[in-house]
């Protein structure tokens, strides 16, 4: 009796019975045999071979075998262009017919036929269509606008549609109107033509506000979603926006009251945050999100995706609604994982014994991952609430005696943060996390022991023991538990120099010669000379205090959670990763919240939300015109350029001693702060840096080296903070990077090419650097450049741009070259030739500038300069002026020529320069003004 | 938006295969089947990313409802549309099983070609949907006819026809409450709260427009204490809110949401609940309180472990609420171990019986009246295991059916004005019913 039947026909021969059945006069035996090649279609067969066939039914009365026909031409008329083009009379004649249903039917099967021809002939019937009589077709055709561009954007372009699907948005069905604006959502997506073209305003949102209240659950999501795109000019209207939208909060659809949800958000950052109507606001978006939880529970798995970045946003909102995020015994294992984390975000003092309990029971439960999270969960509350830490302690004890080997391990590792929060308050426990050392399997948990073992060594009498016993299996170690037990050893043997030199020694061979890490290498390295050099710097670089861990930990990085909240609901919110992370090609757009409106300039937005500079700070004086580029410029008053300066402004966070994953709760590099972070937040750390450059003999370079600047920011680079500038080091120039990564995840892939430059720069072998870079991490190369490159003149002179790419995206960013790193170290002129040359280059090009505020001499002045390729070939005294002849050559064969008059007792000195190439005069001041001021 | 739609069977084998857009194609069948159909772990997510491909699913019994995107789609407008989706194959073919999906494959695709255009969901009411998705062939349908479907289909009442006619007006109105409880061992409320809906049945002709009042405090503060009426018949439905311990005449509600047919802008302006209703049975609204509600029963467990083989069980369960009342269906369901070897059950009422399949001890109470007490205790024999890990016990939960609503809430009037037609609102029969149901109610041990 049902149609069951069809799927079991595997008869050989069969697509010739099946020919002959669609070529059959009977009516039912055509319906049957079309049945059984849709049928076939879905469980993968072939049926291709019979198009032809299938087509010829197409011409019917009969609805059912229509539709069918219909199916089988969108699967198949792709891999048969020129016989779909046979269906064309029938799809046309169809969009005639007296039946809407049918006038329907036609249009929106012909959009999904993606084949050349047929748009060709889609376009009149689809434009009759648009403006049909019966609201069913217009929707309909509204769809197939969308159809259209998705096949050719250009045709829908050239034709007019845009402007024709515009006008539905004024139509008088809501259905038309939502349909319409989906269509036009996507196609503003995918061509930013269009998007001019259908731009929203105050008076498309206000008819989208007034269809929302009629259209069905559905419509009312795109046309939420449609004006979360949308920016309202001021404060009010976003207020009155929000007004309009709060009571689709009270909608039983899951996806109407998420997308509410997301508007209401985002228009929130519009509005003055400590005024009446946004507190009214956050009162009302607690209850419907609440309610999702009892929801499917998929639907309840979006929800919590998503309450997880509102919390994080605006941690007030569901502040007192713990309880509802208590886990339940029958919740699908991804719905507990998600209320976990959502509970440790909401945990405080006032609830911290309820969620304590909660936790404890939770860490008895059957799933391991579960477990494990709650536990670490218990380590997460203890770091947070200060009161409760004690009872968190005594908890995790107890679940270390359950002996459960996951449990335990999980235990050992959050044990290690409370540690680094607390110190010299729970080492009594020690003696029983020792107890557990066989049992450790997994490196976090080993490199976590192995780290209080280092940190406490003088309170554990066996340490050295210890230690040794992990140091047998060191080749087979996880790169994590080797550094750490280097790090360990190292910080025993600070502790206890005389017993335990012979294992330093072994652990240092051990990493240093018997290992293929390069990681380890240098940072065995480090500590042999370290050690060898100056123990008492050594203990007071490896045994530094250490900066405060954060409490709040696995945190969305700000910018990006700000994208996210504007695209709450989707499926980015719920992978908490922006589209163009798994969205192909277009869409790439990043969504940004919107700025405060005036009225909520200057409150202070107590959640920290992302603290991008509004106005541009002061701009470097040695290059000009590259503010566009520049988001945070770098404090570059701050006096001499050096490595020590660079990386404390590297690490702004952890000079306030609260770096995010600075103490390594993720136990990825609980020592990385070994090194990077004390040369950055010990106050005498400026001091400790003179000796280590020392030891790694770094080049000091008496040329001018400009201070880095940013080139990329991070919020442009999404995450990538590169800051560089350029050296001449050894009769090359050299670019001097520093990539710093402020994502939240390692990057790697690092590649960096320059576009055509006036000078032919381009780089003189691969770059170099640190990959994978972890978050929060910066690593430094200095990249050689050569001139051999194209040559293409940029305006100004010495602009360069650079694209630099990681595993992430490709980046470009456009930089200044300050000129001197050009000048070579041959533009010594002999002075006849000078003068003949200054004789020969006409007057004309002879131009003054002055430079004022020199306090140096004519001897320094020459000193510095000549430091520079600017070689004085003679000085004169006129009149109690000094004179100083200058010639200097740049990497293309330009010869400058230049003379500087300097007065005693004026700090001004007037520079001529004379060139036959007056283009480089701008960039030679500036070098002129720049060395000299340095 | 969604760029295709699978149904598998419990193998993995496709019995519906839609695509809607040209980015998915055909491997996209497979790899949902390899990933995650297939795949040895317990599946961790709903949404799955193979890739760069985003697989939605849910499971219905045996069935996989997948839906696939390579577009940052609305997540949650997906899974609301899949649980739409069954929901109206269930209402057009009854439960969905492999049996039933390929007995229908014709009439599936048929409206997924209708609910689902580029991927973009279309109107999904059921209603409407088999006003002309019949699969009967095509009745030539008049102009009147058709053009009547099309206005419904995208119409502003799409819920509603126009020309209903009926002798006798009648509505049935029944609260269903689902109280929920977390309680722990020592009998402290962890966390409760009632979850609530309203589902009318509505014969009413014409095009009648209803109001609807009901004790929630902000309404009735709103409305300055307005009386209503409360002129519902008693029958088959209890009449009034009686039983309900509580007096107070107000209830604060957290948080409530409505069905389409429902003003929402005037719910919000005007705190007024008014609707033209659907033509039949719908869910008018649901709601959710979690302050004052009065516990139909009360679990007490008492669990010792006599040594390594043998545990003794003992819980008390009692009743709160009127003792005129009666609550029906009860249910305790107390978890044993999984090296149960043996149990013994001694209990004052009800039955009680071991089910070994189920690893619980399931008693069984038909009739409880309230303010009343009843006890079981069992022995519970172990077998010797070598497995390390100790049991967790899970909660135990109960199940039963009270005839009143827990959270207080009641029903003040519903009154209909149809102006066009001669019928007023006294004529019109009105039934209210009240029913508490366990949702899930669990008690730790």
């Amino acid at each position: 009796m049902g149609d069951a039947k069809y799927f079991t026909t595997t008869k050989k021969g069969e697509i010739f019975e099946l020919k002959a059945d669609l070529n059959s006069d009977k009516k039912e035996k055509k319906k049957e045999a079309v049945k059984t090649v849709i049928a076939s279609m879905t469980v993968g067969k072939d049926v291709s071979a019979l198009f032809p066939d299938v087509v010829n039914c197409m011409q019917t009365d009969n609805l059912e075998l229509k539709k069918l026909v219909y199916l089988y031409l969108m699967n198949y008329a792709k891999s048969q262009p020129d016989m779909a083009i046979m269906a064309v009379n029938t799809f046309v004649k169809d969009c005639e017919d007296s039946n809407p249903l049918i006038r329907a039917l036609a249009v929106r099967t012909m959009g999904c036929i993606r084949v050349d021809k047929i748009t060709e002939y889609l376009c009149e019937p689809l434009r009759k269509c648009l403006k049909d009589e019966d609201p069913y077709v217009r929707k309909t055709a509204a769809v197939c606008v969308a159809k259209l561009h998705d096949i050719n954007a250009q045709l829908v372009e050239d034709q007019g549609f845009l402007d024709l699907l515009r006008d539905l948005l004024s139509d008088s069905n809501p259905m038309v109107v939502a349909n319409a604006v989906a269509a036009i959502s996507e196609i503003m997506d995918a061509s930013p033509n269009a998007a001019q073209v259908l731009e929203m305003n105050s008076g498309t949102i206000n008819k989208l506000l007034t269809a929302l209240n009629e259209c069905t659950k559905w419509g009312q999501v795109f046309i939420l979603d449609s004006i979360s795109n949308y920016t309202p000019k001021d404060d009010k209207e976003a207020q009155s926006i929000c007004e309009r939208v709060t009571p689709r909060l009270a909608h039983a659809n899951a996806a109407v009251v998420l997308s509410a949800v997301k508007v209401v958000m985002k228009l929130m950052e519009m509005l003055d945050t400590s005024g009446e109507y946004v507190t009214s606001l956050v009162k009302k978006l607690a209850p419907p999100l609440v309610t999702l939880l009892s929801a499917e529970p998929e639907i309840q798995y979006v929800a919590l995706r998503n309450i997880n970045l509102i919390v994080q946003k605006r941690s007030d909102i569901l502040k007192n609604e713990m309880k509802v995020f208590f886990v339940k015994y029958n919740d699908p294992i991804y719905v507990k994982l998600e209320k976990l984390d959502i509970m440790i975000r909401l945990t405080s003092q006032a609830n911290i014994a309820q969620v304590l309990a909660e936790l404890k029971e939770y860490a008895t439960e059957v799933d391991v991952d579960f477990v494990r999270k709650s536990v670490r969960a218990i380590g997460r509350c203890a770091i947070k609430v200060e009161p409760a830490a004690e009872r968190c302690v005594s908890t995790l004890l107890d679940l270390i005696q359950t002996k459960v080997n996951y449990v335990v391990q999980e235990a050992i590792v959050v044990i290690k943060d409370i540690f680094r929060k607390y110190p010299n308050k729970y080492e009594s426990i020690i003696a029983t996390l020792c107890e557990n050392l066989d049992t450790l399997d997994e490196p976090e948990a080993r490199a976590s022991m192995i780290w209080i073992i280092g940190e406490y060594a003088e309170r554990i009498d066996n340490a050295d023991e210890l230690l040794e016993s992990f140091l047998e299996g060191f080749q087979d170690e996880n790169t994590q538990v080797q550094l750490q037990l280097l790090t360990a050893i190292v910080k025993l043997f600070l502790k206890r120099p005389t017993d335990t030199q012979e294992l330093v020694q072994q652990v240092l061979s051990l990493s240093t010669q018997d290992s293929d890490n390069p990681d380890l290498r240098d940072r065995g390295y480090i500590y042999w000379r370290l050690l060898s050099t100056d123990p008492a710097a050594a203990k007071e670089v490896v045994l530094a205090e250490k900066p405060l861990i954060s409490e709040e930990t696995d945190l969305i990085e700000p910018t990006l959670l700000d994208e996210l909240i504007c695209h709450i609901s989707s499926l980015a919110s719920v992978y908490h990763k922006p589209p163009n992370a798994f969205v192909e090609g277009r869409g790439g757009l990043r969504k940004v919240l919107p700025p405060k409106s005036e009225l909520g300039e200057g409150v202070v937005d107590s959640l920290g939300s992302p603290t991008e500079p509004t106005a541009q700070p002061p701009q470097s004086t040695v290059i000009p015109g590259a503010d566009s580029l520049i988001g945070d410029l770098l404090d570059i008053d701050l006096g001499g350029p050096g490595p020590s300066m660079m990386q404390q402004q590297m690490y702004p966070g952890q000079s306030q001693g609260s770096a995010q994953g600075g103490g390594g709760s993720q136990g990825l590099d609980i020592f990385g702060e070994g090194l990077d972070n004390l040369l950055g937040g010990g106050p005498s750390g400026a001091d400790m840096l003179g000796g280590l450059g020392d030891i790694f003999g770094m080049p000091q370079t008496q040329s001018y080296v400009p201070p880095q600047e940013v080139w990329l920011p991070a919020a442009k680079g999404k995450g990538l903070e590169i800051t560089g500038t350029f050296a001449r080091k050894n009769n090359t120039i050299h670019m001097e990077l520093t990539f710093t990564n402020k994502a939240m995840q390692p990057m790697s892939g690092f590649a960096i090419q320059f576009n055509k430059n006036s000078f032919g720069l381009m780089p003189a072998s691969v770059m170099n650097i640190r990959s994978p870079l972890p978050p929060n991490q910066g690593a430094s190369t200095s990249l050689p450049l050569n001139t051999q490159g194209p040559v293409m003149k940029m305006e100004p002179l010495t602009t360069l741009q650079v694209a630099v790419k990681n595993n992430i995206d490709v980046f470009y960013l456009s930089t200044q070259v300050p000129l001197h790193v050009l000048f070579t170290e041959d533009g010594e002129m002999d002075k006849k030739v000078f003068l003949a040359t200054w004789k020969d280059i006409p007057s004309q090009n002879e131009v003054q500038y002055t430079i004022n505020n020199v306090q140096h001499n004519a001897d320094t002045v020459s000193q510095k300069l000549r430091n520079n390729n600017i070689f004085t070939i003679a000085k004169r005294n006129v009149e109690g002026q000094d004179m100083l002849y200058q010639s200097l050559k740049l990497t293309n064969g330009i010869w400058v020529l230049a003379e500087l008059k300097i007065q005693p007792s004026n700090p001004s000195f007037v520079l001529s320069i004379k060139a036959r190439a007056t283009d480089v005069y701008e960039a030679v001041k500036q070098v002129f003004e720049n060395i000299l001021h340095n | 938006m969604i760029g295709g739609l699978f149904i598998y069977n419990h193998k993995g084998e496709v019995l519906i295969s839609r695509v809607y857009r040209d980015d998915i194609g055909r491997n996209a069948v497979d790899a949902f089947r390899v990933n995650v159909i297939h795949a040895r772990q317990q599946v961790r997510s709903p949404v799955t990313n193979i890739a760069r491909t985003s697989f939605f699913h849910i499971k219905r019994s045996n069935i996989w409802l997948a839906a696939v995107t390579k577009q940052n789609v609305n997540a949650a407008m997906v899974f609301e549309f899949l649980h739409k989706m069954t929901d109206v194959m269930a209402a057009y073919f009854g439960k969905v099983t492999e049996e039933n999906i390929k007995n229908n494959f014709v009439l599936i695709y048929e409206i997924l070609d209708e609910i689902l255009d580029f991927g973009y969901p279309q109107n999904t009411d059921t209603g409407i949907l088999k006003t002309f998705i019949t699969q009967q062939g095509v009745k030539s349908q008049s102009k009147e006819e058709t053009s009547q479907i099309t206005s419904q289909v995208t119409g502003q009442i799409g819920w509603r026809r126009e020309g209903i006619k009926y002798r006798r007006n009648e509505l049935f109105l029944d609260v269903l409450e689902s109280v929920n409880l977390l309680m722990s061992p020592q009998g402290q409320v962890l966390s409760a709260h009632v979850a609530g809906r309203i589902v009318m049945k509505s014969y009413l002709s014409g095009m009648p427009e209803c109001k609807f009042g009901i004790n929630d405090k902000v309404l009735m503060e709103s409305k300055g204490g307005k009386s209503g009426q409360d002129d519902t018949r008693g029958g088959g439905y209890v009449k009034n809110t009686s039983g309900s311990s509580s007096t107070k005449t107000s209830i604060a509600i957290d948080d409530c949401q409505f069905h389409q047919c429902v003003k929402l802008s005037k719910f919000e302006t005007e705190h007024s609940i008014s609707f033209i209703p659907p033509d039949g049975e719908f869910e008018l609204m649901r709601y959710r309180t979690t302050k004052d509600i009065s516990l139909p029963f009360r679990t007490i467990p008492l669990v010792r472990e006599v040594g390594r083989q043998k545990m003794e069980v003992k819980v008390v369960v009692k009743s709160n609420f009127k003792p005129s009342l009666l609550a029906q269906k009860v249910e305790v369901r107390i978890p044993t171990p999984l090296n149960t070897s043996g149990v013994q059950v001694i209990c004052m009422k009800g039955k009680a019986k071991y089910k070994a399949s189920e690893n619980a001890i399931v008693w069984k109470i038909k009739r409880m009246g309230g303010m009343k007490e009843c006890q079981l205790s069992a022995e519970i024999e172990l077998l010797n295991t070598n497995d390390k890990r100790k049991w967790t016990r899970p909660p135990i939960s109960m199940n039963f059916e009270v005839p009143f609503a827990p959270s207080g809430f009641k029903v003040r009037y519903l009154k209909v004005f149809e102006p066009k037609l001669n019928y007023s609102d006294h004529d019109v029969i009105k039934w209210v019913r009240y029913i508490g149901r366990s949702g899930l109610y669990e008690t730790r041990c």
